[in-house]
């Protein structure tokens, strides 16, 4: 069962280690912005991790089998297919360039040997198709070996064409466009639990797509007020149930989740129920709202629960209580002293992301410093670990890292004002069933595992 | 309980009263709003004669925004030009993560 071994806890102590496991990416200091990883997910067996960058493109990596000769070695990743899946556009209209920076990346559940996945970008969302080809078919009568084509009348007898095996070559190939459907940018896909449908949202609108029908796609919810003078907020997430597909949820800039039910009306703009955890109005600041924005929203995997992450902390929610989480973890409370330069350098804007382990026993969210965080929602406990290539031995244990707030900093803390804010971990990705995470930092990829016993 | 949380708001409103310091222009709403208008802005802008002629009518009538935590105002307010234009994108090559 994930993530449940033996009494250990997934954040860390007795009998559970996190290990370094492999790092994708350049080693150079000096980053180019196309390298940025702006998208990390496994699929439903955890067999394939996908990346997305800024420069628009999808990396795959593949599992091996597990090799018997090594038993110590669990499957490792390696690259299984690359593609550029969008490209820098320019508004002609609006005088505007469209990024090809990959949001977003959701696999659909494999029905065939092929695998599928959505990917998007500020407008557009695609379809990709990822198929194998092993074998390929010789002896053809109307051409030759190496494609030319054969005279006809020089054709005296016929043969058919056989299979023979060849390098294995996998093909990446775009499917569906699902194109010119949204005025904002694009935060949010989810795939439906029905397999047929799936949603994308942007900041002001949730659209409903049927996956086989690109040219057209259903409007369900619609936030843009009359007059855009009264905004308040935009949505800044959507989500699919995992097992109700006629459900979804939607957060916003404000700090609320709404759930809605297609069921009820075919315009969701009117919730079926509201999340908010009520606010002391004597707290109030200037950052308030800016810091209760959420950036992400995710269902566990049983469905009894969802997560969001604003900028200070995670919070689990009981869908059938809207009052208030009931949990709330912090991430990184001592930014909460820092607030006016992280408006000033912008990262009070940064957009982190969260993520369940297979079992929903633990959570796990990025920081600054290359720094991330788990929790054990059964033990309490929580961790603090480093990506970085200076803990970067085969199967070298993470050592939990701490932040220091004030006062006297220990030996091996790290103060506050040292950490780096331009190494923030916005993207982390844990496998569906074991204890495996890929972390985004910036332009590397870190797979972390647990310790093989 | 409670003296947990008063001393969770002073370090917001301690670092609200810096903001403010620095940029006395800074709007009464709560930053929320600020926030909203940097969200929905849709991208980088170029040179739109639409948008120019909009500018200058404006213009004509009130004072240019200060930069500072206000820059990055949708469109219509001010006038682009070709320095403050970013370089075009390079030519696409394969991912680093890639071997």
């Amino acid at each position: 069962m994930a993530g449940a071994g033996g009494g250990g806890c997934l954040a860390g102590g007795n009998d559970f280690q996190w290990c370094f496991s492999q790092v994708k990416g350049a080693v150079d200091e000096d980053v180019a912005e196309a390298d940025i990883i702006s998208a990390v997910e496994f699929n439903c067996s955890g067999d394939l991790l996908a990346t997305g960058d800024k420069g628009g493109r999808v990396v795959i990596f593949q599992r091996e089998q597990e090799n018997k000769g090594r038993p110590h070695s669990r499957g490792e990743y390696n690259v299984y297919s690359t593609f550029q899946s969008h490209e820098p556009e320019f508004d002609y209209l609006k005088s505007l360039e469209i990024e090809e920076k990959i949001n977003k990346i959701r696999w659909l559940p494999q029905q065939n040997a092929a695998h599928f996945l959505l990917s998007t970008n500020d407008k557009t969302i695609k379809l990709w198709k990822i198929s194998e080809r092993d074998r390929r078919a010789e002896g053809y009568n109307l051409k030759d070996e190496d494609g030319r084509l054969r005279d006809p009348f020089r054709v005296t007898a016929l043969r058919v064409p056989i299979l023979k095996p060849m390098d294995l070559m996998v093909e990446a190939s775009p499917r569906r466009i699902f194109a010119n459907a949204h005025t904002y940018h694009v935060n949010s896909i989810s795939v439906n639990s029905d397999h047929e449908t799936y949603l994308s949202a942007d900041d002001l609108r949730v659209n409903l797509w049927h996956l086989e029908i690109t040219d057209r796609s259903f409007n369900i919810v619609d936030i843009k007020p009359a007059n855009m003078e009264e905004l308040t907020e935009v949505i800044t997430a959507a989500e699919f149930h995992p097992h109700q597909c006629n459900v979804f949820v939607y957060s916003s800039s404000k700090g609320t989740i709404r759930l809605c039910d297609m069921r009820s009306s075919a315009l969701c703009d009117r919730h079926s129920k509201f999340f908010e955890e009520p606010e002391d109005p004597s707290s109030r600041s200037f950052f308030s709202e800016i810091i209760s924005s959420i950036s992400d929203v995710k269902f566990s995997h049983s469905g009894r629960y969802m997560m969001t992450r604003d900028y200070l902390s995670v919070k689990v929610w009981d869908l059938n209580m809207e009052g208030r989480p009931v949990e709330t973890h912090q991430v990184h409370e001592y930014l909460r002293s820092k607030l006016c330069s992280l408006y000033e350098n912008d990262c009070i804007f940064d957009k982190f992301e969260c993520c369940w382990n297979g079992s929903d026993s633990a959570i796990m969210t990025g920081s600054y410093n290359n720094f991330f965080r788990m929790f054990d929602r059964n033990t309490r406990r929580d961790v603090t670990l480093e990506a970085s290539r200076e803990n970067s031995k085969p199967r070298a244990s993470l050592k939990p890292r701490k932040v220091c707030t004030g006062g006297k900093r220990k030996k091996d803390e790290i103060s506050v004002d040292s950490l780096d804010f331009n190494k923030k971990i916005l993207h982390t990705a844990w496998h569906p069933t074991e204890n495996i995470v890929a972390v985004a930092a910036t332009n590397n990829l870190y797979i972390f595992q647990d310790k093989v016993n | 309980e409670d003296t947990q949380e008063k001393e969770g708001i002073l370090p917001e409103r301690a670092e609200e009263a810096k903001l403010r310091a620095k940029y006395p222009s800074l709007g009464q709403k709560p930053g929320g709003s600020d926030f909203l208008m940097k969200t929905l802005q849709q991208g980088q802008k170029y040179f739109d004669s639409g948008d120019y002629s909009m500018a200058k009518a404006k213009m004509k009538n009130k004072q240019l925004p200060s930069t500072g935590p206000d820059k990055n105002l949708v469109t219509g307010d001010h006038i682009p030009t070709p320095q403050g234009l970013p370089q075009r994108k390079s030519s696409l090559i394969t991912s680093k993560l890639v071997g």
